[in-house]
């Protein structure tokens, strides 16, 4: 199975935040922060389309997420969730002496799901 | 009595129409909007944007009990009793959030923090927080919006996407509006946008520069050096993704601007570096002063996380991560920060206003807060809410209650309510914990 590493940031985006105050327990909210942004180049290499489903890890955890191509905001290698619950679970504990841990820029792997 | 128990009105809707109201969804806290009010709902909200109708429609009265313990509805008055106990017999207590809420409410959250003797905290550690630490070490040139608005001919977007969370920055205070002194407005004023990812902001901005990820530091070091007249590698194009004939040319034309701003968002506190990467960006500001007037801000997210940065500082004489278990106040970034005092499962209680770290902490933070008695005040069912020991349901602030918020600016704006909630305020409930407290502490 073929997987990668990618930089991975988490942000928030107008449709998040309408959402939000919809309620967090939404279907709208749920699959804004469970869609993953790609680059097309990506998702052709790992033979993704979009609506696949993929799982993405690192140390702290493994999520399983949509996949989406992105209008070309990412530059190959970036991939962009919606911040919330999801990508939450791939921050570590540790904020490095700063009160902040490192929430963008998370080193993940990436492959489609089985 | 749940709110659900209530005899329904037999009373025609009236119409109401707010005027000047306040929207308190983002640290915009525009102060012009004016609301039609339909039967406690919001059915109009001119003047917000998506972000604020979507706040505006969607804060009307839930129903839900007025608090509950363990998950079971309960009077105030039981809860009010239980929070101050679970807060007084704690030995490390956490405070967090506050950002969505008044700066009268703040307030009292701080005299309780200090009455037990624990953690205040506020989501500025997860947001600014590394901006807070970098004011500290190297100073912050700045201005506020409306000196941006009247003043600003140059603007320099780092790292943020006002666009989406954001949305009426750039029509309301940088970018389009007509200025004093920027007559022409928009065509009066240049815009750059230094990101790793080509947001809809690029498309606001006459320019956008698109870096490598975690490369903000290498670039605005750069760009110092550039600004001091020194002379830089061209490799740095291979760190950062922008070759040093871009830059040389963007610093030209920063050095020939009348008024230039760099507004900076999350992407340099988020990113590894942190309060590393506004320190530079803050430096640059301030170097740029030798040759013309810069300033620097950053774009604050939470209607009132400005408030909580000011309460908080006002009280201790620090904005966020203060420890006041020895009687007198001690900061701390990384040892008094929620985060920190959660994922190394030191606090053994937490009072949480108006913010949900259930659903947006690293899983060790998490999972410690979930083991500790919580006292949660929210007006939605959160994740946090969900765990909490004492949950209570609370008005929303500048939609039912009064009260002060502070701009990304600092500037402090009051709030208009268009409509009264059956439910408590954060202030009010916080006011009677608390003279629940000193009751105990005192011994009266
Ligand atoms: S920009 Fe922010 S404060 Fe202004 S209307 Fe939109 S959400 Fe509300």
């Amino acid at each position: 199975m073929m997987s990668d590493i990618f930089v991975l940031i988490p942000g928030r985006t107008s449709r998040q935040g309408t959402a939000l105050n919809e309620g967090k327990y939404t279907d709208t909210y749920k699959e804004e922060i469970t869609t993953l942004l790609m680059n097309a180049e990506d998702m052709q290499r790992l033979d993704l389309e979009t609506g696949d489903r993929v799982r993405m890890w690192n140390e702290q955890a493994e999520v399983v997420v949509t996949c989406k191509a992105d209008k070309g905001e990412s530059p190959p290698g970036v991939l962009f969730i919606s911040y919330g619950d999801i990508s939450s679970q791939l921050m570590g504990g540790d904020t490095h002496g700063s009160g902040m841990p490192t929430s963008k820029g998370l080193d993940v792997q990436l492959a489609k799901a089985e | 009595m749940s709110i659900a128990e209530q005899p329904p009105t037999t009373e025609t809707p009236e119409l109401k129409i707010v005027k000047d109201a306040t929207c308190t969804f983002c640290g915009c806290v525009c102060d012009d909007m004016e609301l039609t009010v339909e039967d406690n709902h919001i059915t109009k909200a001119k003047n917000a944007c998506v972000l604020g109708k979507a706040w505006f429609f969607n804060h009307h009265i839930e129903d839900r009990p007025e608090a509950t313990i363990d998950g079971q509805p309960v009077t105030y008055e039981a809860a009010f009793d239980k929070a101050a106990e679970i807060l007084f017999n704690s030995k490390n207590p956490l405070t967090y959030g506050m950002s969505d809420s008044t700066s009268e409410a703040q307030r009292v959250a701080v005299a309780i923090t200090d009455w037990i003797g624990g953690n205040l905290d506020t989501t500025t550690s997860v947001c600014h927080g590394p901006s807070g630490m970098a004011f500290q070490g190297v100073g912050e040139v700045t201005c506020s919006l409306g000196e941006i608005k009247n003043r600003a001919d140059f603007l320099i977007f780092w790292g943020g996407n006002p666009a989406e969370s954001h949305p009426r920055h750039f029509t309301r205070y940088s970018l389009m509006p007509k200025g004093e002194f920027i007559p022409k407005g928009r065509k009066g004023r240049t815009a750059v946008l230094i990101d790793v990812r080509k947001t809809k902001s690029a498309k606001a901005a006459n320019e956008f520069l698109q870096i490598k990820p975690r490369s903000d530091f290498e670039l605005a070091w750069a760009m110092r050096a550039l600004a001091k007249g020194l002379k830089i590698d061209p490799k740095i194009e291979e760190k950062t993704g922008i070759s040093l004939e871009t830059l040389t040319d963007l610093m030209d034309r920063m050095k020939k601007a009348k008024f230039g701003v760099i507004l900076f968002g999350m992407g340099l506190t988020m990113t590894r570096g942190k309060h590393i990467n506004t320190e530079a960006v803050l430096s640059l500001a301030r170097d740029m002063n030798r040759h013309t007037r810069w300033n620097a801000r950053a774009l604050r997210g939470h209607g009132n996380v400005s408030g909580a940065d000011n309460v908080v500082t006002w009280s201790t004489g620090y904005p966020f991560g203060v420890n006041l278990g020895r009687g007198y106040p001690r900061f701390n970034p990384g040892e008094f920060t929620s985060s920190d005092v959660l994922a190394r499962e030191e606090a053994d209680a937490a009072l949480i206003i108006a913010s949900d770290p259930m659903s947006n902490f690293s899983q060790p933070a998490r999972e410690h807060l979930a083991k500790i008695p919580s006292v949660v005040l929210d007006p939605k069912l959160s994740d946090t809410a969900r765990t909490a020991t004492v949950a209570f349901t609370t008005a929303t602030y500048g939609i039912n209650t009064p009260g002060t918020v502070y701009r990304m600016d600092d500037v402090p704006i009051p709030l208009r309510p268009a409509f009264e909630s059956p439910y408590k305020s954060d202030y009010e409930i916080l006011k009677e914990i608390e003279r629940r407290i000193r009751a105990k502490q005192l011994g009266v």
